[in-house]
């Protein structure tokens, strides 16, 4: 770079020889220089700034065109990350309490058609309707032919169809992938389960919803991805629940009654091991619920959780426990049993007009399952304390099991509660309830008083709920229904070595216009096994049963649903571990002297 | 000094864009290895729910129950009974062991082989 002199010597000289002041020269200089340094300088930051705004807007783009690319984009999974559980199937499964298989998921495909591809419909109708029996030719190439692009023909096909609607070879068939619930049991437990059908359909996928039982009462726990992996342990036992629906399916039959429930119930936990209800219907191909008729007459209905039945003589206990509990008796107190008894203007016989009185012990009045006797007992208690007891016990709100028929059986009650009400709901009439709400009761008795949940799901711990009754009382409640099968109503259900206390109950249903049939009952029997540490609660309840076998039919519990729990019992025990023991005999004088 | 800093650069930029080359596509050879593992496992998986249903479908109590009676002759299988619970003091002891390699001529070993037909009799 050449340098211009701030004073040039030639201009100097001739500044000076004119008489001019050569420092203006010098100055002018200095100030053309300064103007060329600042040009260069401000041309300078302006390309630094045309630079940075460059990289800014560089990077801004780039940014925006990823938001954008992520946005308009497909989700995809990681590819690197490692292969968990994210592929898996996606509904859990539901097992049993040992691990075995009640529901799973299988992979299967849909058929459906573009109607634009459809080479020669007219065939495609004839083979598709020749394969499936319940399409219809003609209805099919209506609906191919009608201007519709798409069409849903199956929604599930077997292997073996899927090769067949191949073979038709028509481009316009196509098959869409998808998850389908299976139970590999067919009708076992199928009141429990429920069943479960497409929600939202798209070609790729489509949802699998729980419709019923405890595939809808646990949808979102079961369609949850993060806990896809981990299936639902129910409290069931898949053997023990098989031969409880084995034996109350023949008990149904052999008793001609219309229906029937089994619940088997562990009471130190409140897990049920097998809840059966007769009919059945199988999951895997449900029925449509009924539109028409009696909602009990469909297989679909659960007679254990939906069934609200007056049941009968098996509400006694609770009004001799209740009795025993305030100290207003004991179970040898004589208690005034003298039938018929006149209340205003009612009259509260005994069956088929016995009379067990004039005065009976408590324990006797429940062992001869005494109507007068337990109304008296009642009468001591009083409305208020009774409707306590009761709700206590939960026989007044639907049973919180994990099933979604439960929460709309609500256990029907009278509103007002006058003294006569205090009186037939101590023996089971004008109060309904559902076999499970019964069971429920029956356990928080056999738990020794302290009140038991019921659940559906396996439990590892003990039940800690509210004490409801003194365990003495719980106690005493337990053997006094030991003595109803020694020696009372239900001398069928003595199973040796399991020491079975029950309580029977029979009550007759209710008639359209008033009053009661004599003809239609319902027949409970609840059990507490094995006696002396009562470990399982049975309810078993038949529909209109009748024993045909003696001289005139017999709709009493102890001849019906009485055998059928006895059997039940005698399968079932072996099944959960319980050995038969020889019971503990009361000491005869001679033995007490002796000692 | 600076033009042999030159033609290093030049070349460092060069292995790097070959090294920046091969990992690329060694990348993808990897993604592509690890999807098609995925797909196998799946598919894997796929088949062991299969599996795992058609044994449960297999094995549901309807089918033993019904293969049980039909077998009744070969098997005699039951339904289970409160009776068939033991205790231990009903099984027998393990019986004594047999001596073998008897030396027959020597008259201990007879009587040892005699012991041992004696203690089977005994239950």
């Amino acid at each position: 770079m050449t340098r211009t002199p701030l004073r040039p010597l030639a201009r100097i000289l001739h500044a000076r020889s004119t008489g001019e002041n050569p420092d203006s020269i010098e100055r002018e200089n200095l100030r053309l220089r300064h103007e060329v340094m600042r040009d260069k300088a401000r041309g300078r930051a302006q390309l630094r700034l045309v630079v940075l705004a460059l990289c800014f807007f560089s990077a801004f783009t780039v940014i925006g065109a990823r938001m954008g690319t992520m946005a308009a984009s497909v989700p995809e999974e990681p590819r690197t990350a490692s292969a968990g559980t994210e592929i898996e199937a996606s509904r859990a499964d539901i097992l049993d309490r040992h691990g075995r298989i009640l529901a799973t998921n299988m992979t299967t495909h849909a058929l459906y058609v573009q109607t634009r591809d459809l080479v020669d419909p007219a065939r495609v109708a004839k083979e598709l309707a020749a394969i499936f029996p319940e399409l219809d030719e003609a209805t099919l190439l209506r609906r191919f032919t009608d201007g519709r692009s798409f069409l849903w023909v199956r929604k599930v096909l077997s292997p073996e169809q899927m090769q067949k609607v191949h073979e038709i070879g028509d481009p316009g068939l196509l098959f869409g992938p998808r998850e389908m619930r299976l139970y590999p049991n067919g009708t076992l437990a199928a009141h429990v389960l429920g069943g479960a059908s497409f929600g939202a359909e798209g070609v790729d996928s489509a949802e699998v919803i729980g419709t019923a039982g405890l595939e809808k009462f646990m949808d979102q726990r079961l369609r949850d991805p993060a806990q896809a992996g981990t299936p639902l342990v129910t409290s069931l036992d898949l053997t023990v629940q098989a031969s409880v629906e084995d034996v109350l399916a023949s008990g149904i039959t052999m008793m001609n009654a219309k229906g029937g429930a089994a619940i088997l119930m562990d009471v130190k936990t409140g897990e049920i091991l097998a809840l059966a209800a007769g009919p059945t219907f199988d999951p895997n191909d449900r029925p449509n619920n009924p539109t028409s008729g009696e909602p009990s007459d469909s297989p679909l209905f659960n007679r254990a959780v939906q069934g609200i039945y007056e049941l009968g003589s098996t509400f006694k206990i609770f009004a001799a426990a209740q009795a025993i509990d305030l100290g207003l008796v004991t179970p040898e107190t004589l208690v005034d049993a003298n039938a018929p008894m006149r209340y205003g203007k009612f009259t509260i016989k005994e069956f088929e007009n016995h009379n067990y009185g004039p005065m009976a012990t408590v324990a006797d009045i429940i062992a001869k399952s005494s109507n007068v006797g337990t109304a008296h007992i009642a009468m001591m208690i009083g409305g208020e304390r009774q409707q306590a007891f009761l709700k206590s016990l939960g026989l007044f709100d639907a049973s919180p099991v994990e099933l979604v028929e439960a929460k709309g059986a609500k256990p029907l009650r009278p509103t007002r509660w006058p003294e006569i009400v205090t009186i037939t709901a101590a023996y089971g009439h004008g109060v309904s309830g559902s076999p499970l709400n019964l069971a429920t009761a029956y356990a928080t008795i056999a738990n020794g008083g302290i009140k038991v949940t019921p659940t559906l799901l396996k439990r590892t711990e003990p039940m800690k709920g509210a004490r409801v009754m003194k365990k003495e009382t719980a106690l005493m409640a337990v053997s006094m229904m030991r003595r109803v099968v020694t020696e009372g109503t239900a001398s069928l259900a003595d199973v040796p070595g399991y020491a079975v206390a029950g309580k029977t109950g029979t009550a007759e249903k209710p008639k359209r216009g008033g009053g009661y049939d004599h003809e239609k009952v319902v027949n409970t029997f609840a059990s507490v096994f094995p006696a002396n540490d009562p470990k399982y609660v049975l309810v078993v309840t038949l529909d209109e049963p009748v024993e045909t076998t003696g001289p005139k039919p017999r709709r009493t519990a102890g001849w019906t649903a009485v055998p059928v729990a006895a059997e039940i019992i005698r399968r079932a025990a072996p099944l959960l571990g319980l050995r038969p023991q020889v019971e503990p005999q009361p000491l005869d004088g001679l033995t007490a002297v002796k000692q | 000094m600076r033009p042999v800093l030159y033609v290093l650069s030049f070349l460092a930029v060069l292995a790097l864009g070959f090294w920046a080359y091969r990992e690329n596509y060694t990348t993808q050879a990897a993604l592509r290895d690890v999807t098609a593992l995925q797909d196998e496992i799946a598919g894997i998986r796929e088949s062991l729910a299969v599996q795992r249903a058609e044994w449960a479908y297999l094995n549901r109590p309807e089918r033993l129950r019904d293969l049980a009676t039909l077998n009744f002759d070969r098997l005699g299988l039951l339904p289970m009974e409160p009776a068939q619970f033991g205790s231990a003091q009903q099984v027998a002891f393990p019986p004594a062991p047999i001596i073998s390699n008897l030396d027959i001529a020597s008259p201990q070993s007879v009587s040892g082989s005699l012991d041992v037909a004696a203690a089977e009799q005994t239950p």
